[in-house]
């Protein structure tokens, strides 16, 4: 069997000029690997010019370049791409590239399936299988054709971010910084349902956008949708955000899947106004996409529009999310690769 | 600023081995809680907490931890080491997966009976069925205590052993072979997401609201 190598595609400017310090290696190695790694197309130490070929062979004996490309792309009739990557040995994670005039979005994933089994969610169903690494976060983007069009970065794919903290903070310096990607942290989002002590550690750390996944503004009605609210209730949430007011250097949004005659009636609107009352931030309708043997069905289109309304009208910004990619199981919550991890393990 | 959970010293009373890498440990109770909350415990006041559930009765002298030893884990090879007298930093109780009197169906996997165990010992007993499933006869945590209250209410569900009194298989495999399930009876599922989701989507397919069903999840 070939020897596993670490890889360095994942490692940030101070990793990469550690590793250098490590083998002998110039200093400014590290920079230029960066150059390499996160702004280029190469995939291997042979296609890294402006390093000496000693120095690409002493790399080469220790690491890989480590991005790898996707296994399967599926295209929406919308123009919406889902593209398969595997991550370790038997698991699978999907990220979806969405365009939208100018806007293209790319929605990538942070763990292999999930711990928090929200009711609503594909994701949540298909369990938890691992973490994902820095690299292999970075690489949705990395590997994909469209990556130099892309405008807006979400992590709103398979897993919950903030469980995978370390990797997903990683991920965001080398996304954001001049040597890495480079790409605004106004344009970078990350979704969370709201693990309070690791949310602090970003809200202190990280200037990105932050989503917070609401549903229900009543705490027996969430814990019903969302396991989490026994541990940390959205109360507890809304209050580390009123404390970093945050609306003030980066957006925060509030995602909220409209289930019919659950969620979607004027005593929730009133109540949303009262515990977003003083957040500067806004609320996404999302239409929910029914999954297998789901007791919830999505709210139609009028009472959405009203409820869309009702909300404007107390002074919350409001705005309905469009269904994207929903032919191919791409739209929100409905990632899933729970059939190929059973497949695989079959084998 | 405040990055973690407060955690505050206190000394250990007690931590013994109750199954192959399960340990209870013990310590004397310094707050009230609610029978079903969690705690953080951590190896030093600004240690990133790992929570867990309560395991003993609102009014015991100690409060008392079920955990299982995660191998490559931070926390719990550190916690497994710990004798009499040694200290440990834990949090306030929070949460609220909390008990009630009302009749209801406590299903758990592995250590996901301690919060069961807490309304158990406080009390809550009333209409309860207690249903835990475990890999081998050595998972079926404090169940001489449940089998001795509980009876024919207490099942025990073992995916690799067998043997008289205790049902062979998953508790999956158990929920899904039984007629009928009452709907107007509440569910509290504990333990790990792969139980939940599982156990979840088995009684709704047997007509049970959502409404009556309430998870924690051992992330
Ligand atoms: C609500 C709840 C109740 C629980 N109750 C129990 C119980 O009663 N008994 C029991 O045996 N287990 C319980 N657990 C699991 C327990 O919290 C630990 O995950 C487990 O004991 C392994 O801890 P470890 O440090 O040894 O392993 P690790 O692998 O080091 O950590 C395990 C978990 O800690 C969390 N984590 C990782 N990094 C960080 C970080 N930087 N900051 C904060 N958290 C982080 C992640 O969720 C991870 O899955 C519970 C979990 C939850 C969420
Ligand atoms: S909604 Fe997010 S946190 Fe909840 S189960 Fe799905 S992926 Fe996990």
């Amino acid at each position: 069997m070939p020897e596993i190598k670490e890889y360095l595609f994942g490692k940030t400017l101070a990793e990469l000029t550690e590793i250098a310090g490590t083998l002998d290696l110039p200093k400014y190695t590290g920079g230029q690997l960066a150059y390499w790694l996160y702004k280029t197309d190469i995939d291997s130490f042979d296609g890294m010019t402006n390093v000496s070929k000693k120095t690409r062979n002493i790399l080469a004996e220790h690491y890989d370049v480590g991005v790898q490309a996707p296994v399967n792309v599926q295209e929406s009739t919308d123009g919406t791409k889902k593209y398969l990557f595997r991550a370790g040995s038997g698991k699978f994670i999907e990220a979806a590239y969405i365009p939208d005039g100018k806007r293209h979005t790319l929605c990538v994933s942070s763990q292999v399936g999930c711990k928090m089994g929200c009711l609503f969610c594909m994701t949540g169903k298909q369990g938890f299988q691992g973490h994902l690494t820095t690299g292999e976060i970075l690489n949705q983007l990395r590997s994909i054709p469209e990556r130099k069009e892309m405008t807006n970065v979400v992590y709103m794919g398979m897993g919950e971010p903030f469980d995978n903290l370390d990797a997903v903070m990683k991920s965001l310096e080398i996304l954001t910084a001049e040597y890495g990607f480079a790409i605004s942290v106004r344009k970078v989002t990350v979704s969370t349902i709201g693990i309070v002590p690791a949310m602090r550690v970003f809200l202190e750390k990280s200037k990105c956008n932050l989503a917070v996944s609401l549903h229900t503004p009543f705490d027996e009605e969430r814990r019903r949708l969302m396991p989490i609210q026994n541990v940390y209730p959205l109360k507890d949430v809304v209050e580390t955000i009123r404390e970093f007011d945050i609306g003030k250097y980066r957006r925060v949004s509030f995602e909220y899947i409209m289930f019919k005659e659950v969620n979607d009636t004027r005593r929730h609107v009133n109540e949303l106004a009262r515990v977003l009352n003083k957040v500067k931030s806004r609320i996404n309708l999302i239409r929910f996409h029914p999954i297998p043997g789901t007791p919830l069905l999505g709210s139609d289109e009028a009472a959405i529009a009203d409820f869309q309304q009702a909300l404007n009208d107390k002074g919350i910004v409001t705005t309905l999310r469009a269904s994207r990619g929903q032919d191919i199981d791409a739209a929100c919550g409905l990632l899933s690769t729970k059939e190929l991890v059973k497949a695989q393990t079959l084998e | 600023m405040k990055r973690n959970l407060n955690l505050n010293k206190v000394k250990v009373s007690r931590q013994t081995e109750i199954a192959p890498g399960v340990f209870v440990l013990s310590f004397p109770r310094p707050w009230d809680f609610s029978a079903g909350q969690v705690l953080g415990i951590g190896t030093h006041a600004t240690d990133e907490a790992r929570l867990y559930s309560i395991a003993s009765g609102e009014l015991d002298d100690e409060v008392d931890v079920l955990y299982s030893i995660n191998p490559g884990g931070k926390l719990t090879p550190w916690l497994s080491k710990i004798v009499t007298g040694d200290n440990i930093w834990v949090s306030e109780p929070f949460g609220s997966f909390t008990g009630t009197d009302d009749p209801a169906w406590w299903i758990a996997s592995g250590t996901g009976i301690a919060p069961f165990s807490a309304m158990f010992r406080s009390g809550l007993t009333a209409g309860k069925k207690l249903i835990h499933g475990g890999r081998d006869l050595n998972s079926f945590y404090f169940n001489k205590d449940f089998s001795g209250f509980f009876k024919e209410k207490y099942v025990r569900c073992c995916s690799r052993d067998s043997a008289e009194g205790i049902y062979d298989g998953r508790i999956t495999k158990y929920l899904s072979e039984l007629p009928q399930l009452p709907a107007n009876e509440k569910y509290y599922l504990c333990g790990s997401a792969e139980m939940v989701v599982e156990v979840r989507d088995i009684l709704i397919e047997k007509g049970i609201p959502f409404d009556n069903i309430i998870s924690e999840i051992y992330f």
